[in-house]
């Protein structure tokens, strides 16, 4: 199982009906090739930064799916063929997420090992403090 | 060999990214790429910039990921 994260652009003259229905119609595609749709991320109407089919706006739509590399290969031939979907675009996330974790768990383990000693100089200044009285 | 100091104009050093122990760059997020993106829509280099290798590399190929959905244009003027 991998995990990717699909985006696709949806033409802005789509009706928001239609584009639940093909987000619902995407679920059964994913789930006929024993995948998973994790997360839909609708961002709604955004301006392009540049004209796609002579559109200046598009729907946004964020898939995050668990799943293997034919239910992102049917999914991206359904895009294809699909004249409403202007742009996609699926990339496998889980390894780099593996990477971020990895380097954040390093981190964590290095402040770990500095921070027992910042304590102690503390207490050091505290008890040069505290003779004073 | 450091340059004539006086008349060089001072720059960034510090990667923008290390500072703020950002790991992965995300494609998606439009206004974090954008300030990398000077007007002709061209990726900064990292020597103006100052961001280290590691993240320059994935900061490209943000930038690049973005551009195809066109959350980032490839040119603008």
């Amino acid at each position: 199982m991998r995990n990717y994260e699909v985006v696709f652009v949806a033409a802005p003259t789509l009706a928001s009906e239609e584009l639940d229905g093909f987000i619902n119609h995407i679920q059964t595609v994913v789930e006929g090739k024993n995948g998973k749709v994790v997360k839909v991320d609708n961002w709604g109407k955004k301006s392009l930064a540049y004209k796609i089919k002579r559109f200046r706006e598009g729907y946004y739509v964020v898939l995050t799916i668990e799943g293997d590399g034919d239910a992102i290969a049917e999914l991206e031939r359904r895009f294809r063929v699909t004249d409403y979907i202007i742009r996609y675009i699926s990339v496998r996330i889980d390894e780099d997420l593996k990477r971020s974790e990895k380097i954040k768990a390093a981190r964590q383990r290095k402040a770990s090992v500095q921070a027992p000693a910042e304590p102690s100089s503390d207490a050091e200044s505290e008890q040069e403090i505290s003779p004073n009285p | 060999m450091p340059g004539p100091k006086r008349f060089s104009v001072r720059r960034k050093r510090v990667c923008k990214f290390c500072a703020e122990k950002i790991t992965y760059i995300d494609y998606k997020d439009g206004k974090l790429l954008g300030h990398f993106i000077p007007e002709r829509g061209k990726i900064l280099p990292r020597r103006i910039s100052g961001v280290c290798s590691t993240h320059q590399r994935l900061l490209a190929e943000a930038i690049k990921r973005a551009r195809h959905i066109a959350i980032l244009p490839f040119v603008s003027d």
